[in-house]
């Protein structure tokens, strides 16, 4: 190598590595900026309210798990995370279900209508939650679903719905025609055909789908709040709100904070498994 | 699966064989043959969800907008048309005019922060990386990544009320940092109880939530432009900067219009956030939303009609605040279409 080049080289390489260097300090602002509020939020869940008014930086003397159980007991987190797991456990699975068949229909089978449906689910992704609430109140009402789980469970896979259709819309369509051709022929009926054959080789978009609705019912906050108002039938996120807008001075601040992440916990847990999947998705949506 | 692929050579009775492939035949599939399997189907897999979809929300939007028209308070079953009285009494009622003005701030500013930021960060991590000839990314681009993404997998309440204890004035974490710099100005300073920062500190929170999202998605916009085109402007003399403007940010503009559109529909609502950092409005209605007018307006003061037209409200913003994006595109030369050839 003459040394011509390798005195440009270098020369390169020092303004580089400025450039380089100044990327990593402002990304690891960032990335403090990020994972400190959540690391003092978890640092805090196990100090005792004294402690937590003595300074924001002191450890805690002693691990408080006594918060924990304080918010899980007391506050009714316990309760009000069951009644979550319920709610969109059983949503999850009906929209699902529904949304890929739905979805599958549209994205398979031409019929008069198919672009009326497809253009009346699209617009549901646009329009706000905020605009149907007060008549959706009275619409649960009327069928006595008000105020209960099943009732909050149905109400999240309709409006969940419209997401799922579109994202698996794109999926169904990719899929060979040839392998439902020759389900057919081998004399598979159409039922048989979306269980065993297309429903199977979907199941990576089914993956990705369901995750985005995991964390999207997960974190649903309007809709319990205006259609759920008995205590007793709280989820998570509504319970949250409700224990720290009551959280006086008299209470134990340190199980707000152990509320707060017990809430978080199983999406971060979640999120942490399935990352690059997720991460995945949300570049798949920028091909277009 | 394996008789699927197996019977799809042999010899069959089923005129599917015979019809031309995809995508001509996909118009003959429905008009071959109804039969029972199918009707059984299309009743099922299309009836179902389109039942549920049309009851709980196709339903109550249209009847909102019927709604917002009478004086309904929801608890009496006789109401009377008002026509606009609705709109005309939210429109003239000064607290309502204030959430509006905060949402229309919101819509404006949050995409904007949110926008800049997620694109340079997103920037340095595809293009930051130090080296001769080809651009490449930053070293630990994906633990830089992850960590970004974390706010995204919180639910929103959580943030709202995690981020309230830590701009708490005694106890908080914020205050605490400060003081201990030397700013003894912040000691028991009340972030969210002041109307001077009030808004502002709702936006940080919203900002905070957003950007490790939008950052991803712009990061794996960026790789989707060709390395070549980089190269080329690396060896004309570009920058850096010059390239991430000139190059970049054109080449990635639908998907910079896309996050405008979908950030100015949460800054719109944002009722998470308002709630969770000042359920009644904040100080002097400061970071007071239309979404928690509405849900006071509807379920404390009975007033449905009243709830009703302020959802309609809503919603036109949401379609004018969305038309205004594709305006504001095109006007600034988004029409003209950009090809990788």
């Amino acid at each position: 190598m003459s040394t011509q080049v390798a005195v440009r080289v270098r020369k390169i390489t020092g303004a580089e590595r400025a450039v380089s260097v100044g990327s990593h300090v402002v990304l690891s602002i960032w990335a403090i900026v990020v994972i400190l509020p959540l690391l003092w939020t978890l640092m805090t869940s196990f100090k005792t309210t004294t402690e937590i008014f003595a300074s924001p930086f002191n450890l805690p003397v002693k691990i408080q798990f006594g918060n924990y159980t304080d918010a899980w007991t007391t506050a009714g987190i316990g309760t009000f995370f069951f009644n979550t797991i319920f709610v969109v456990g059983s949503a999850l699975v009906l929209v699902m279900l529904l949304g890929s068949m739905c979805a599958y229909i549209l994205a398979r089978f031409e019929f008069p209508g198919n672009r009326i449906v497809y253009y009346m689910m699209l617009g549901g992704l646009m329009i706000p939650i905020f605009l149907a609430i007060v008549p959706l109140f009275f619409v649960l009402k009327n069928f006595g679903l008000l105020n209960t789980l099943p009732g909050l469970a149905i109400t999240y896979v309709a409006f969940a719905l419209p997401f799922t259709v579109f994202f698996l819309y794109a999926f169904f369509r990719q899929l060979p025609y040839e392998i439902s051709e020759a389900a057919a022929i081998d004399g598979a009926n159409e039922w048989r055909t979306f269980f065993q054959i297309m429903l199977p080789m979907a199941k990576p978009g089914l993956a990705t789908v369901a995750i985005m609705n995991f964390l999207g019912l997960w974190n649903q906050f309007l809709l319990p709040v205006a259609l759920n108002t008995n205590q007793k039938n709280y989820v998570l996120s509504q319970g949250l709100a409700a224990f720290a807008s009551s959280a006086g001075y008299d209470v134990n601040f340190g199980s707000l904070f152990a509320a707060v992440v017990t809430t978080v916990a199983p999406v971060l847990v979640v999120y942490v498994i399935f990352q690059r999947q997720l991460q995945g998705s949300v570049s798949q949506g920028t091909m277009k | 699966m394996s008789a699927a692929f197996g019977g799809a050579s042999g010899p069959t009775p089923w005129p599917v064989t015979s019809l031309p492939r995809a995508p001509k035949h996909r118009a003959g599939r429905w008009r071959r043959n109804l039969t029972f399997d199918k009707i059984s189907l299309f009743v099922v897999f299309l009836g179902l969800p389109l039942a549920l979809y049309i009851t709980f929300v196709v339903s109550p939007l249209i009847q909102a907008v019927s709604y917002s028209f009478t004086d309904w308070s929801g608890f009496t079953p006789d109401f009377k048309p008002v026509g606009f009285a609705n709109y005309v009494k939210i429109l003239g009622d000064d607290t309502f005019q204030k959430a509006m003005y905060n949402n229309a701030l919101l819509a404006v500013v949050v995409p904007l922060i949110i926008i800049v930021l997620s694109l340079a960060l997103a920037t340095m991590v595809t293009v930051g990386g130090a080296g001769t000839g080809q651009i490449r990314g930053i070293k630990g681009a994906g633990f830089y990544r992850v960590i970004s993404f974390f706010p995204y997998a919180v639910p929103a309440i959580a943030i709202g009320i995690m981020w309230n204890l830590i701009f708490d004035p005694s106890s908080g974490l914020v205050n605490g940092i400060l003081t201990g710099l030397g700013f003894s100005s912040f000691h028991l300073f009340p972030w969210l109880g002041n109307i001077h920062t009030a808004m502002p500190t709702m936006m940080f929170v919203i900002v905070w939530g957003f950007v490790g999202f939008y950052m991803v998605l712009f990061i794996a916009a960026i790789k989707g432009i060709p390395a070549e085109i980089f190269e080329a402007a690396r060896i004309d003399g570009a920058g850096r900067l010059r390239t991430a403007l000139s190059i970049t940010l054109p080449l990635i503009r639908e998907n910079v219009q896309t996050a405008y559109i979908y950030l100015g529909i949460m800054a719109i609502d944002a009722f998470v956030y308002a709630q969770a950092l000042n359920p009644q409005g904040g100080p002097n209605n400061s970071t007071l939303t239309m979404s928690q007018e509405l849900l006071t307006t509807a379920f404390q003061k009975g007033e449905f009609g009243v709830a009703c037209a302020m959802g309609v409200i809503m919603g036109l913003m949401t379609v004018l605040f969305a038309a205004l994006v594709f305006t504001v595109n095109r006007g600034t030369g988004g029409r003209d279409r950009i090809t990788l050839a």
